[in-house]
């Protein structure tokens, strides 16, 4: 078993991100999405909807879901889990905020 | 063995007795009736003759006996025969040509005569009173010569008139004596907004201007004001007021005060003798309007019948102005006074005002303007002395809006009493509705809209229709179940429209808040609903929230399934040039855009550009002076054309001049759901304008403008609205259509579901029928644009949410932490 830690990496001002939006960190092959709620909690997720495919972080943010521009599916930010009657989960990443700097474990 | 009749005589022949004998017919056949009739016609509706001066009826629309019914009944009818004496001794009455009726029971229904003046000159011809059919048509006849009109008296009657000879062409100037128009029915503030929306449609208002004289010399000239003011006219109309005519009762010796005098049970002084109609005084006072005539006239039947009533009894009756267009109002008292409060809702630019006076708990009078939906309502409340206390706060946001687990509609509807009107555009009351759905045996609302009218109008009665329904049919009537716009929120889309601007509600925020949603901030359903109502409803002073639009609208492109987006330039009408051609092909180029592609709307889309790419490629696009086609937007998309007369052989018009026109002057405009728009040149039709949200379609004449029609996934042509002679006309026009689809259309309901569910009858007696409606609506519409004609593309390169299009961060290759 491997014990990973978490590496912490500054990515950017909690102000660049609008409120009830995302903006995506490249990260290699993968984007990931980090969220900014109406309330400032701030989530991560891979920026890539279980249903198909779609970019989650274009999505319109409510109430700690996000709903996928391509089919309207309704993803939580929290655990990255497809809400109501759809399955399928998407990655999720720590996030946090250290003054004003947003920090993105991967 | 059937006993003989008795002899009925009936003196006049108007609404009230009229009614009358309907009752009377029901009750007993002990009769054989007898009416002498000034007029030499039968019984017509005399309430619908603004409607025959404006030209919406003819006088055949408003028989309501023909002579049919007459014949039917028995009923002798002496038509052109005036009664000139009643002799009480020998129960006789004789007319100006000698015919001699013999009577056992005697009914005078001579109604009213108008009141006439006396200035110097008030008889010269061209003078004339609004009453009956004849002035009518003397009205029509002076109209058809053109010329200038003054009517006198801004009441009820006035303006009606004032209103009729308008849409017949002539300049008309109203002379009201008091400070404001129909001051006995409005406030100054109603009176005000009535000024307002008449001055509007271009007739003149002159209050306090007090008559001095009619000029002319063998004819009507001019009218002289008492300051001085001197106005020329071919055309005088006196509707100042009525007086009973009592003269023959007079004569016969009856009791008469300022009408004849009758007991509660249409008595007069002479037990054989009753009185119905206007020239009664009962209790005190005197009636002109129908309602409490039409009770008179089912207690006199039931008097002559000898069955029993409660007698009449004085009620309050609210007041309605039969101007196409003009909602309005009034019932009970308004006057200020101690212990009267006020509860009073305003919204000046819809034109809406809403006032209901309050004595204690009680209603004891409303002013409706704009919005009278719940005119009916606060009549029923004021009539029945309903105790109001535990909906004070939201009385005032009308029927729809009382919260209280108390309340039910269907109950409502039930107590409602049989005269209680119910759909204010077209005159229905509940008994007419509760009738046909028995008689006829109606389930449904369309069947109902057909069979009665009721809600065909504007339509905002539906739901009282449909708790009628429920009334009446009880569980057999499926009342369509209420459903909210999403699971935010109980309230439809209509109730959300209106409470936004009831309630002047300019944010988001301020919309969940007041109006209780469930969740704190809404769904990706609701928020861009809420949006584009805010921003509809709202223009200049709302600003847009990007983070409730979906993400087309938020970066101006269109998603595609992998993640990339698609760039459609407008190109005007399907015009486009080398310049713009070579620039989009140099854009393709330079950012690899993998496929173009000719679109179904004339022009050109590049498909598969990156997001950070696109400030880029509108940048260069932008310089070729291309701008957002919008081709993602619940707003104004394209306006296809064909290359009409300019080369084609058969084109009858520059159908791509206004093509092009049109989609300089419609871009920017957000709408429910998307607007697509053509023109074409001839009935060919090219450029296929009969499937379009709005189509014209281009003739010899002029131009045919068409709506409604869809080619998606539900298919079907357009319907006409109507057609004009000129391009500005045309602009005019669907300027107005437009706006009013934005203003009344729910979130994502094209035109044609918004013209199914409001009636396309309707839309067309608004847009085509009112020019002042039309001028109105578009005006907002033009008032609108000045904030809505701003190209995204352009704001976006110039740096505005350029967070949109570049990401946050890009990580180097991290070592994999082991």
């Amino acid at each position: 078993m491997n014990i990973r830690s978490t590496n912490w990496i500054p990515v950017g001002s909690i102000h660049d991100i609008p409120r009830q939006g995302a903006r995506c960190v490249k990260h290699g092959e993968m984007t990931i999405a980090i969220f900014r709620t109406a309330d400032d909690r701030l989530f991560a997720l891979e920026d890539r909807c279980p249903h198909r495919n779609g970019p989650l972080s274009q999505g319109i943010v409510h109430d700690g879901c996000v709903t996928c521009p391509l089919h309207n599916w309704v993803i939580s930010l929290e655990t990255g889990r497809a809400q109501g009657a759809d399955e399928g989960q998407t990655a999720t990443f720590p996030v946090r905020l250290e003054g004003d700097t947003v920090l993105l474990g991967l | 063995m059937t006993q003989p009749k008795q002899n009925l005589v009936i003196v006049g022949n108007g609404m009230a007795p009229g009614r009358m004998l309907e009752h009377l017919f029901e009750l007993t056949d002990r009769f054989a009736v007898t009416i002498f009739n000034a007029e030499p016609r039968e019984n017509y509706d005399r309430i619908m003759l603004s409607p025959v001066l404006s030209g919406e009826k003819t006088y055949d629309d408003i028989i309501i006996h023909n002579a049919q019914w007459y014949a039917d009944h028995g009923i002798t009818l002496h038509r052109g025969e005036k009664v000139v004496s009643i002799d009480r001794a020998a129960r006789q009455v004789v007319s100006d040509k000698g015919t001699v009726a013999t009577y056992d029971k005697l009914v005078i229904a001579t109604g009213s005569a108008p009141f006439i003046i006396p200035v110097p000159g008030h008889d010269l011809p061209g003078v004339l009173a609004y009453r009956d059919l004849d002035d009518t048509d003397a009205m029509i006849a002076a109209a058809e010569k053109g010329g200038r009109a003054v009517v006198i008296g801004g009441g009820l009657l006035g303006l009606e008139a004032a209103a009729g000879l308008k849409s017949r062409g002539m300049e008309v100037t109203v002379l009201h004596l008091m400070p404001n128009l129909m001051e006995r029915q409005l406030d100054p503030a109603a009176g005000y907004l009535l000024e307002k929306e008449l001055t509007g449609r271009g007739i003149k208002v002159r209050c306090k201007a007090n008559t001095k004289a009619i000029l002319g010399s063998d004819r009507v000239e001019g009218v002289a004001l008492e300051d001085g003011t001197v106005l020329d006219a071919s055309l005088v109309v006196m509707a100042v007021g009525i007086r009973p005519n009592t003269e023959l009762a007079k004569q016969a010796g009856l009791e008469v005060n300022r009408g004849i005098i009758t007991d509660a049970h249409m008595r007069s002084s002479d037990p054989d003798i009753l009185s119905v109609g206007e020239c009664v005084e009962v209790g005190g006072m005197v009636y002109g309007l129908v309602a409490p005539l039409y009770d008179m006239a089912k207690i006199a039947a039931h008097t002559l019948a000898d069955a029993q009533t409660r007698g009449f009894a004085h009620q309050e009756t609210p007041t309605k102005l039969k101007v196409t267009g003009v909602n309005l109002y009034s019932v009970g008292d308004f006057g200020e006074g101690e212990g009267r409060e006020d509860i009073i809702l305003r919204d000046a630019r819809r034109g809406t005002y809403k006032r209901v006076i309050l004595q204690g708990d009680r209603i004891v009078g409303a002013v409706l303007y704009g919005d009278v939906t719940d005119g009916g309502w606060y009549n029923e409340m004021l009539r029945a002395g309903t105790d109001i206390s535990a909906m004070r706060e939201t009385l005032i946001f009308g029927q729809a809006h009382q919260g209280g687990g108390t309340f039910d509609p269907v109950a409502a509807a039930a107590a409602l009493p049989d005269d209680a009107e119910i759909c204010g555009c077209n005159g229905i009351c509940k008994g007419q509705i509760v009738q046909a759905i028995t008689d006829k045996g109606l389930s449904s609302l369309t069947e109902v809209r057909a069979h009665t009218k009721a809600s065909a109008s504007c339509g905002s009665c539906s739901g009282l229709v449909e708790n009628l329904m429920a009334a009446t049919l009880g569980a057999a009537f499926a009342k369509p179940a209420q459903e909210g716009i999403c699971g935010c929120t109980p309230l439809g889309h209509g109730d959300i429209r209106r409470l936004i601007k009831a309630k002047a509600l300019k944010s988001i925020p301020a919309v969940m808040q007041e109006l209780e949603w469930a969740t704190p901030e809404g769904c990706a359903k609701c928020r861009p609903a809420l949006n584009y109502y805010l921003i509809a409803d709202w223009p200049g002073e709302y600003e847009d929230d990007q983070q409730s639009r979906f993400i087309n609208e938020r970066v101006h492109a269109n998603i595609q399934k992998d993640g990339t987006y698609s760039v459609v330039p407008r190109m005007w009408g399907g015009l486009t040039s080398v310049s713009e051609l070579r620039a989009i092909a140099d854009v393709a180029e330079k950012y690899d855009i993998p496929t173009i592609k000719v679109t179904g709307g004339q022009r050109i889309d590049l498909l598969g550009v990156r997001k950070e790419d696109l400030p880029a490629v509108w940048s260069e696009l932008n310089d070729a002076g291309m701008i957002s086609g919008a081709a993602y937007a619940k707003g104004l998309r394209t306006v296809k054309t064909c290359v009409g007369k300019e080369w084609c052989r058969f084109g009858t018009q520059d159908s791509t001049g206004l093509g092009v026109r049109l989609e300089q002057f419609l871009w920017g405009a957000w709408s429910p759901a998307k607007l697509k728009l053509a023109v074409t040149g001839c009935p060919r039709n090219c450029a296929e304008a009969t499937c379009k949200d709005i189509g014209v379609i281009c003739v010899d004449s002029g131009y045919q403008i068409v709506y409604g029609g869809a080619a998606g996934l539900h298919i079907q042509g357009t319907t006409e609205l109507g057609s004009v002679k000129t391009e500005d006309e045309v602009i005019e026009v669907i300027g107005a259509l437009t706006q009013m689809y934005r203003e009344q259309g729910y979130y994502l309901e094209r035109i044609y579901k918004w013209a199914d569910r409001v009636g396309y009858d309707h839309i067309k007696s608004v847009i085509m029928d009112d020019a002042g409606q039309r001028r109105a609506y578009y005006e907002r519409f033009v008032y609108s644009q000045s904030f809505a004609q701003i190209d995204p593309w352009a704001e976006r390169v110039a740096g505005r949410f350029a967070h949109e299009f570049a990401p946050l961060t890009t990580l180097g290759k991290l070592e994999a932490a082991e």
